[in-house]
């Protein structure tokens, strides 16, 4: 118990930075149409691909001297966070292409 | 400034990085609040992306640990891994059809959970990690994340089927008590390296059973709720590996989407008036509800009969379903609407929230076929217009007009609001056959004296009701 409450009281910032978070990211989408909900949703999913940052410290540091579960697990590590990353914001791209090409008319 | 940055054991290089990850951050905020105006959307998509990219190329970079860079040999295997990522991306991105959309967003989101699971996996043995809690919260929730998108993704494409039953819910809890039970158990005591690495793929294991077996009774109009769910969890799973790492960029970005994601679900669950609750038990499908009700046979039309009606009508509302996506009749139904319009009819489309598979389904989907976006009209701003329309064509949709919605309390879908199609003078469905909706209950709109059937494939159809209103 007192260990987590250690632990609190070190991470302080960033609970601070998770309160205020979850108060923007409502705030963001509550005026949203619904026409743009699969785009967002879409959107989002790309930037939860964020894990690639730890994927990439961990591959980053690992030894490589040997082959050990570790390198292979963090290779596939990176691997799935960058078909997260580039494939959700590829597929946000083509579906809101779409609403731009409508608009030149 | 240099000396005094090296006395406290900092790198100009550290500094850069942090600085980076502010801006990534900002740029993910700006991003997708870009995103929700149709004007600056794609900006949005694009800086969010600038800004990821930018975090990753400096973490490869400037990332210290024990005082030391990525050496070039990790550094390369990590690009190499980037860059095999990042072509399969493309391809699957690139390649697929516009209907298969949603199982791909719930693809990519499986990729992220995974990731998360195995970051959170690998660092719960490393010694010098000494947040317990967060890792493990992060390897459960990435877990469930990856095999409940995995699983949603199976759903949609039709290669995985529903289980109905009244004991998943028990089980489903019994799973959550056991997982927070052993949680506690690796937590509360001291255990040796060994013990704690079993106890962690354990962990894994039960955490991606309870992925599946949570998704798998979850079916019909619920399934874009489940999906932002679990977008929503993918992003709380970063966060907690980014309180590994003490990394703001990923705190931020995770929780970010993990709220968005959750307050999104919540809009969802409401366009359907269900509770979140309600959703997660999976009480759809049950069937059975209003079959003692009486009803007449359904009254087919012919294409002529159909081409007359509509070329000599005022008003024309076209209700689309996920019929029309699988059909890919969205070009021919923009056509069809062309050449009413030429004859001087109007003609709207009705957007019911959760036509289709996912929110704003049907959006994007006529947004392809050039559909001008004023011709889309909501549910709300449709609905009191219905009396006044000569002829409702609803291709593809089943639930999303199912009057017993309005008036029958032991219907499944009771009390969601629909279009009220059934209002309009005359109706007329395009259907493959007399299947039920994806929620399985009967739809007595297609016994309604006023309703027309047209069966056959969506696509067909049109195209058929085209070529005859261009002879008219």
């Amino acid at each position: 118990m007192e260990q987590i409450l250690i632990y609190f009281y070190e991470n302080k910032e960033a609970l601070f930075i998770i309160a205020l978070t979850i108060f923007l990211g409502i705030e963001v989408i509550s005026n949203v149409p619904s026409v743009l909900h699969t785009p967002l949703m879409s959107g989002a999913n790309a930037i939860s691909g964020v894990i690639i940052i730890g994927g990439i410290i961990l591959l980053g540091h690992t030894d490589l001297s040997t082959i050990s579960l570790n390198m292979i697990l963090g290779i596939f590590a990176v691997i799935f966070g960058t078909l997260n990353v580039v494939g959700g914001f590829v597929v946000t791209d083509r579906m809101l292409e779409m609403f731009k090409k409508k608009k030149k008319k | 400034m240099d000396t005094y940055i090296s006395q406290i054991g900092v790198t100009t290089g550290d500094v850069i990085l942090e600085f980076s990850y502010l801006i990534a951050a900002i740029m993910f905020v700006i991003g997708l609040k870009f995103m929700s105006h149709p004007e600056t959307a794609r900006k949005g998509n694009i800086w969010a992306a600038v800004g990821m990219g930018l975090a990753m190329v400096t973490t490869l970079f400037l990332h210290r640990e024990n005082g030391q860079t990525i050496s070039l040999i990790n550094g390369m295997v990590v690009v190499a891994a980037i860059v095999f990522g990042s072509i399969l991306g493309i391809i699957i991105a690139r390649r697929v059809k516009m209907t298969a959309m949603p199982q791909l967003v719930s693809l990519f989101n499986a990729t992220g959970g995974g990731a998360s699971a195995l970051v959170a996996l690998m660092e719960y043995s490393n010694p010098a990690n000494e947040s317990a809690l967060v890792t493990l919260l992060g390897l459960v929730i990435g877990s469930i994340a990856f095999s409940g998108s995995m699983i949603a993704y199976g759903k949609l494409d039709g290669k995985v089927g529903d289980i109905f039953a009244k004991w998943t819910t028990y089980f489903n809890i019994f799973m959550l008590v056991v997982i927070a039970a052993v949680m506690v158990y690796m937590l509360a005591f001291d255990h040796d390296m060994a013990t704690m690495t079993i106890l962690s793929y354990i962990l894994l294991v039960l955490a991606l059973i309870y992925g599946v077996m949570f998704v798998m009774p979850i079916g019909g109009a619920d399934m874009p709720v489940v999906i932002s769910l679990l977008n929503s969890l993918t992003g709380i799973a970063a966060a907690m590996a980014g309180f590994i790492y003490h990394n703001q960029a990923m705190i931020l970005g995770g929780i970010f989407v993990g709220s968005a994601g959750a307050i999104l679900t919540l809009l969802m669950c409401k366009a359907m008036n269900r509770s979140l609750l309600n959703v997660i038990i999976g009480a759809f499908g049950g069937g059975g509800a209003g079959v003692d009700k009486e009803h007449g046979a359904v009254k087919e039309i012919t294409l002529s009969d159909a081409s007359v009606l509509l070329a000599y009508s005022q008003k024309v509302v076209i209700v689309p379903g996920y019929g029309l996506a699988v059909a890919q009749a969205q070009f021919v139904a923009n056509e069809l609407v062309q050449l009413l319009e030429n004859k001087g009819v109007e003609v709207k489309f009705a957007i019911h929230p959760v036509a289709g598979r996912m929110p704003g389904h049907m959006n994007v989907l006529l947004a392809e076929a050039d559909v001008p976006y004023t011709k889309l009209v909501e549910m709300d701003d449709i609905n009191p217009d219905m009396p006044n329309t000569d002829v409702t064509v609803i291709i593809g949709a089943n639930d999303v007009v199912n009057p017993a919605a309005l008036d029958d309390p032991s219907s499944p879908i009771y009390g969601m609001p629909i279009i009220n199609a059934h209002e309009s003078k005359n109706i007329i469905v395009m259907k493959r056959g007399m299947g039920k909706g994806y929620a399985g209950i009967e739809n007595f709109l297609f016994f309604d004296d006023k309703t027309r059937m047209l069966f056959g494939n969506a696509k067909d159809s049109l195209q058929k009701l085209v070529s005859e209103i261009k002879e008219l």
